[in-house]
């Protein structure tokens, strides 16, 4: 198997390129969130966030916000996703490709008509911070919920559907028996693409005149006062949230997908 | 099905266009006056777009912009693309390893990444952040899982026996690949392409991280300007999401066609 081993081998610049600069710098980053500036051993970063009212209340706000802002874009995605392949509605395709198209403009720009049109609704942004961070972060994460649900109920086996239905389900049954718990990966995949932007995607705050922080914000402001060690401490704290969220949706969806196969 | 459900379902579609479009489109609106704010009364104008092109400033960044985000993806398509080969006919293991890190920098938040690599290259190999390389190699870091998962499935559906057929008849390994295998895989390679070239014009906050400090890109300048009052700046970037929407909308368009065309 020597030509095998040729083409195994066009691969190692990647695998070379991966080890340096994506596993490397999480080795890294937890060695400064687990050192003092000099270098030695330390808990205390931890420490200072996991006793700090505000640090703790930083981490609160930040999950809040990523619930409301995911749990909303579900209710619109979902409908929206379900119109779009299953309806009869003529051109789905066309209309998926206007509805996921403002995911690739530049964020800071949408966010700036958002932020001009905000203003000129309420007078002035001060008044109504959260709302309008809640409005700014749905605006720009929608589609990327809309995406994997579609992609979900697209591929599903309409033959499930019509069976169900067959043998005497009613619509609601059949939504919430069949359709829902079929349609899960994609949701758990929404979400996954929604709840994290959202934790830590601080520029929507800043734009809309939020002062206040989410834990993207604290990693921002630490970097600007090069305090690498509480920065990378911030950064654990949200890789350690991530692998969890990472393992327990791929759980979820392994479940879905095991169910569906049972279906 | 009859015509009655189908009212409802497009009312909701229309809503939700509405919804993602209104900020853009009064925006878009707004760039052709000579107003300073949403709402106000202005007449027809193209100063806004005299401004985005003549400023200085302004078009320095559009290049720099642009410039950054080719070169990104271009090395981001080269690794994506023969890391997507290599890992195809590697070993299980080895296989697992190139799966696990490419979806690192996917899964996990923007922040963190720039973040980290700012810890890596800049504090920890004290790194000139001048010389440009930590910021290409950042947003390479956040574009090439893209190529890598584009092209992945392409190597997936090729059929095997063309690789060994080019072989057979007296094709050298490098030919066969570049002739049979990379030509299987271009439109995955193509699609990896453009996700690298909108990532790297979307992104913020790697380039914040990882950016020379007398450098902007289009986000990092749009968050700085936010928080001035120059109106003059400010209107000219009402004409830059008008530019970028058409040429957004033009590239979505072009990429859709094509893709639809192959598959017939």
């Amino acid at each position: 198997m020597e030509l095998s081993l040729k083409r195994k081998y066009l691969g190692i610049p990647y695998l070379i390129f991966l080890f340096i600069f994506v596993l490397l710098p999480l080795f890294v980053i937890f060695y400064y969130a687990l050192t003092d500036g000099t270098g030695h051993f330390t808990l205390s970063n931890f420490g200072h966030f996991f006793t700090n009212s505000r640090a703790i209340g930083t981490l609160i706000y930040s999950m809040v916000i990523a619930l409301i802002t995911t749990a909303i874009c579900l209710l619109l995605a979902y409908p929206t996703s379900y119109v779009l392949s299953r309806s009869g509605i003529k051109g789905g395709a066309a209309w998926l490709i206007i509805i996921v198209m403002p995911m690739w403009i530049n964020f800071t720009l949408r966010l700036t008509a958002l932020k001009e049109i905000l203003s000129f609704i309420e007078g002035n942004l001060a008044f109504h911070p959260f709302l309008n961070t809640i409005i700014g972060m749905v605006y720009d994460f929608l589609p990327f919920m809309v995406l994997p649900i579609y992609n979900s109920i697209e591929k599903m086996d309409t033959a499930l559907l019509e069976a169900a239905e067959d043998l005497g389900a009613g619509k609601r049954e059949v939504f919430f028996k069949v359709m829902l718990p079929l349609s899960m990966p994609g949701i758990v995949s929404g979400i996954t693409m929604v709840f994290l932007p959202a934790m830590t995607n601080y520029v929507v705050l800043d734009m809309l005149y939020n002062s206040t922080y989410i834990m993207g914000s604290l990693i921002g402001s630490y970097f600007s006062a090069f305090n690498w060690n509480d920065g990378a401490m911030v950064s654990a704290v949200l890789l350690v949230l991530i692998g969890l969220l990472t393992w327990l949706t791929g759980r979820v969806s392994d479940d879905a997908d095991r169910e569906g196969a049972r279906l | 099905m009859n015509k009655k459900n189908i009212l409802l379902p497009l009312l909701w579609l229309i809503f939700v266009v509405i919804l993602l479009y209104l900020p853009i489109m009064v925006l878009i609106f707004y760039s052709f006056t000579d107003a300073a704010m949403i709402g106000q009364a202005g007449s027809f104008s193209l100063s806004n777009y005299v401004t985005l092109f003549t400023e200085e400033e302004l078009r320095g960044i559009l290049i720099g912009t642009f410039s950054l985000a080719v070169l990104v993806s271009l090395l981001s398509t080269f690794f994506g693309t023969i890391g997507a080969i290599g890992s195809f006919y590697s070993g299980k293991k080895l296989k697992f390893l190139y799966e696990i890190s490419n979806q690192v920098p996917v899964v996990n938040a923007d922040v963190v990444t720039g973040f980290s690599v700012c810890i890596l290259l800049i504090v920890f190999f004290g790194m000139d952040k001048d010389t440009y390389i930590p910021l290409v190699i950042g947003q390479m870091v956040l574009c090439t899982p893209f190529v890598y998962l584009s092209v992945m499935p392409r190597l997936k559906q090729m059929d095997p026996k063309i690789y060994e057929a080019a072989l057979d008849l007296g094709a050298t390994p490098g030919q066969a690949l570049r002739k049979v295998v990379l030509r299987e895989v271009w439109p995955g390679v193509l699609s990896g392409f453009s996700t690298a070239i909108m990532l790297s014009l979307d992104d913020y906050f790697i380039a914040t991280y990882t950016k020379p400090a007398v450098f902007d890109t289009i986000s990092t300048y749009v968050v700085n300007a936010t928080k001035g009052s120059q109106t003059e700046i400010k209107t000219a970037l009402w004409a830059l999401s008008t530019v970028i929407f058409l040429f957004i909308a033009v590239v979505v368009v072009i990429r859709n066609l094509t893709s639809g065309r192959e598959e017939r």
